[in-house]
């Protein structure tokens, strides 16, 4: 490795470490990423109770000392399940964003490129898209596609292409034109390359803040599916269901079946929500000076 | 009439604060005009914010005194400045456009400041805005009451910022930058407007310009600021031909005037001599009856009407006009950045016209036409460093490896004057005379024989400009290229190119040696755009 590039890779560091002590509330929101993160990967192993495992004799236990969120209908312990849901939640939206911001991209980017037709044609489909209400679509593809995981996926990924393909197409769009495109047409590149190397790249901050969002609103859209009957069945463990599950019980007394599922999700999508800046400002390069 | 004494500016940044202005001294008196010139980061348009209190968020007086006319500006309060603003003291913007509310017509934005100043009651708004409106030589007032910014040219949207700055009879009139970006004709046409109605209603006014040329002409002072300081006021005509602080001489020397060389633009320590450049007489590039005609929404749009010219080896041709005669169009038509409607490019004998754009990318001549842009800035890709940007041509149209490239580039910015440590900066971390070299180096990274230049130093300030010129002419001596100078700028042009074609309207009007094009021009307009540059006093050369 070159010293310019240990420098750039120095730098990087660097301007990360900058990013989050200049903004204090994007170090917050990154801290209770990485708690997901921790959760998501090491949970199942971490927990104190298997969260299927159901224990008739404990069964709507309150919270206390050896279940801290207290424990289900069947016996399960909430603060397990609550853990371990963590993962299938995240990779539903991760999975859903990925797919939705690589397809939205690739037909944003062509669309604000080359405009025309293709420009045309491809936005009167985004707007059919985004005529529908569209929790209501994500069911409606659902209930066809049959209840899987990777369908709550697809229709996820579905009901946000049109986002990404809009941002990604006004970035292009502004920026056809501009000097440095020009110049790496003259320096030989063709079109595609000018697309993907060249202007792409300076769509990504704005981006970044459309992925972290959405992150957000997907777990939101994967749990709303469970929570309707769609998705996810138990007796995995899912934020969405649990919390429909324990709406039963909020009229008896027993609130803690709810809150904590419901304040899991809440606080996923909250740090998504605030990680969104952090994410544009590391990304930009123009953010180091 | 307005006293400033030791003011102070400083903002607030990721770094600290940085002081913008360190403690400057003016005075204005009554009727006169003060020039206050400097380069970009000078400290001379936040004078003129700290005085109207409009700093930025994180800028602060931090000390001094702002007297006008006994009232301490300082200490005002925001609602009393919201009267004096206006009607005692106001303002034309550098950017005309940008100071116009683009969705709200013209008059309505005039009558907008009549009526907060009192001038004007709902019912004679109306024709107190027209009464302003002809003030400003704009002719047919009436209709254009109701144009909109984005309707109206360059210019006629800079009149109108002036009869929005006039309309409450100010009397003091603070221009930062009123011409940048304007047409040299259209320059001359809004400062001679500018002064007139000065004197007329006897006004003082503050100029603020990075053009000392301009100042000159217009000013009865000139104020020089550096860093944040004064370095010399005086008489305007003093300041230009005997400066007394070594940086006025500088600027002095930088500004492309009649009867300069390039040399003569640098310090008086760098004037090394000129080398010659070898030309031929055997053409390069042949342009054959160039059209281009662009479908605009009501009508075809002639942008290029059939021009012929030559660019012989080693020969460095100035095309010059104003802005939309379709000197742009035709140079990214030579640089295979457009496509002709009908004629021929004919580069070494072969016409590049017949091969389509698409395909233009992998030809070998890709390499031999490369160009310089007009703004560096967005020239560069932002998120590539100044390194990848150089390499981007290299990768593409050479077959060397990563280590060939490497040192191709460090040989680049050394050709260049562009210092090693540099290479690995964004482009916004460097200054704009660094991103020029980068632009240039870039675009000879590759050998090419014909380098089209599009007004490379049009944002660039006096000082960077003399340098980049000289730059230009070592390197087309070094390495035997032909250019293409596409400017605006009389001056600059006669600096660099031995043919000059002159276009308006999409048509050559004059062509020929620059000297016989500049010294004794055949065509009106060409005369018409000599006389618009502006021609400072000469200097004494006894200094």
């Amino acid at each position: 490795m070159s010293i310019a590039e240990t420098h750039r890779r120095q730098s990087t560091l660097d301007h990360i470490v900058y990013v989050l002590r200049d903004n204090p509330v994007t170090l917050v929101a990154f801290a209770m990423f990485a708690v997901l993160i921790l959760a998501a990967v090491f949970g199942p192993s971490l927990v104190p109770y298997d969260p299927l495992a159901s224990d008739a004799t404990k069964a709507l236990q309150p919270p206390s000392a050896a279940h801290w969120f207290g424990t289900d209908n069947l016996g399960r312990d909430v603060f397990s399940r609550v853990v371990v849901a963590t993962r299938l939640d995240l990779l539903i939206s991760v999975a859903a964003v990925a797919l939705s911001f690589l397809v939205g991209s690739a037909l944003g980017a062509a669309a604000g490129y080359w405009g025309g037709w293709l420009d045309a044609g491809l936005s009167r489909i985004l707007d059919t898209i985004m005529a529908f209400p569209l929790f209501v679509l994500a069911m409606g593809i659902v209930a066809a596609l049959g209840n899987t995981i990777e369908n709550i996926i697809y229709a996820t990924a579905i009901i946000n292409l049109p986002f990404y393909a809009r941002l990604v197409r006004a970035e292009v769009n502004i920026r056809r034109e501009s000097g440095f495109v020009l110049a790496a047409k003259i320096s030989g590149n063709s079109n595609l390359r000018v697309l993907a190397l060249h202007i792409f790249p300076n769509a990504l901050p704005p981006m970044m803040v459309q992925v972290s969002l959405n992150l957000g609103w997907a777990i939101l859209n994967a749990a709303g599916l469970s929570f309707i009957g769609l998705g996810v069945r138990p007796p995995t463990a899912e934020w969405g269901i649990m919390v429909a599950e324990g709406a039963n019980f909020i009229v008896s007394g027993e609130w803690w079946l709810a809150l904590f599922p419901g304040a899991a999700l809440m606080l996923a999508v909250f740090t998504f929500n605030l990680l969104g800046d952090g994410l544009r400002d590391i990304v930009d390069p123009r953010r180091r000076t | 009439m307005l006293s400033i004494k030791d003011l102070a500016v400083s903002f607030r940044t990721r770094r600290g604060t940085v002081d913008a202005v360190k403690g400057i001294s003016l005075e204005v008196a009554s009727g006169e005009t003060l020039g206050i010139v400097g380069e970009s980061g000078s400290g001379k348009s936040v004078t003129s914010y700290a005085l109207m209190r409009i700093l930025d968020a994180g800028g602060t007086i931090k000390a001094g005194e702002v007297t006008y006319g006994g009232v301490d500006l300082r200490r005002a309060s925001e609602r009393e400045m919201g009267d004096i603003r206006g009607r005692e003291i106001s303002m034309i913007f550098q950017n005309p456009r940008a100071a116009l509310n683009p969705i709200r017509k013209v008059g309505h934005q005039i009558a907008d400041v009549l009526r907060r100043h009192s001038r004007a009651t709902a019912g004679d708004a109306k024709a107190k805005v027209v009464e302003a409106m002809e003030a400003v030589m704009i002719r047919d007032a009436e209709a254009r009451y109701h144009a909109y910014p984005f309707e109206l040219s360059g210019g006629m949207c800079q009149r109108i910022v002036c009869a929005i700055a006039l309309a409450c009879d100010p009397r003091l009139l603070i221009a930062d930058e009123p011409t940048t970006g304007l047409d040299i004709t259209t320059q001359k046409a809004v400062m001679d407007l500018v002064t007139s109605l000065i004197r007329a209603r006897n006004m003082s006014a503050i100029v603020i310009t990075h053009d000392l040329g301009l100042a000159a002409q217009y000013c009865d002072r000139i104020a020089v600021m550096k860093d944040g300081q004064i370095v010399e006021t005086g008489r305007s005509v003093d300041v230009f031909t005997a400066p007394t602080h070594d940086y006025t001489r500088r600027l002095v020397d930088a500004t492309p005037r009649e009867g300069a060389s390039i040399r003569s633009l640098l310090p008086a320590e760098a004037r090394t001599p000129e080398p010659p450049h070898k030309r031929s007489t055997r053409p390069l590039l042949e342009v054959r009856d160039l059209v281009k005609t662009f479908a605009g929404k009501s009508g075809p749009v002639h942008a290029v009407k059939g021009v012929s010219f030559t660019v012989n080896e080693g020969q460095t041709v100035g095309l010059v006009g104003e802005s939309g005669c379709g000197k742009s169009t035709t140079s990214s038509m030579i640089v295979r950045l457009l496509d002709p409607t009908s004629g021929e490019i004919r580069f070494a004998g072969e016409d590049l016209a017949k091969i389509p754009l698409q395909k233009f990318a992998r030809d070998p001549r890709r390499a031999q036409i490369q160009m310089v842009f007009q703004d560096a800035t967005d020239s560069l890709n932002p998120r590539h460093t100044a390194r990848a940007s150089i390499e981007e041509p290299l990768k593409r149209l050479t077959n060397g490896n990563g280590a060939a490239r490497r040192a191709r580039v460090e040989e680049l910015a050394e050709l260049t004057g562009l210092p090693g440590h540099l290479l690995d900066r964004f482009p916004h971390q460097l200054s704009g005379g660094q991103k020029a070299r980068v632009g240039i180096a870039r675009a000879i990274a590759v050998n090419p024989r014909l380098l089209i230049l599009d007004e490379p130093t049009a944002a660039l300030d006096v000082s960077i400009q003399a340098v980049v010129l000289n730059l230009l002419a070592d390197l087309r001596a070094r390495l035997g290229m032909s250019y293409l100078f596409v400017s605006h700028d009389l001056h600059v042009v006669r600096l660099l190119c031995d043919h000059v074609v002159v276009m308006r309207g999409g048509e050559i009007v004059e062509q020929g040696a620059a000297a016989d094009v500049m010294g004794a021009p055949s065509h009106d307009y060409t005369r018409s755009l000599l006389e618009a540059a502006p021609n400072p006093p000469s200097r004494k050369t006894a200094a």
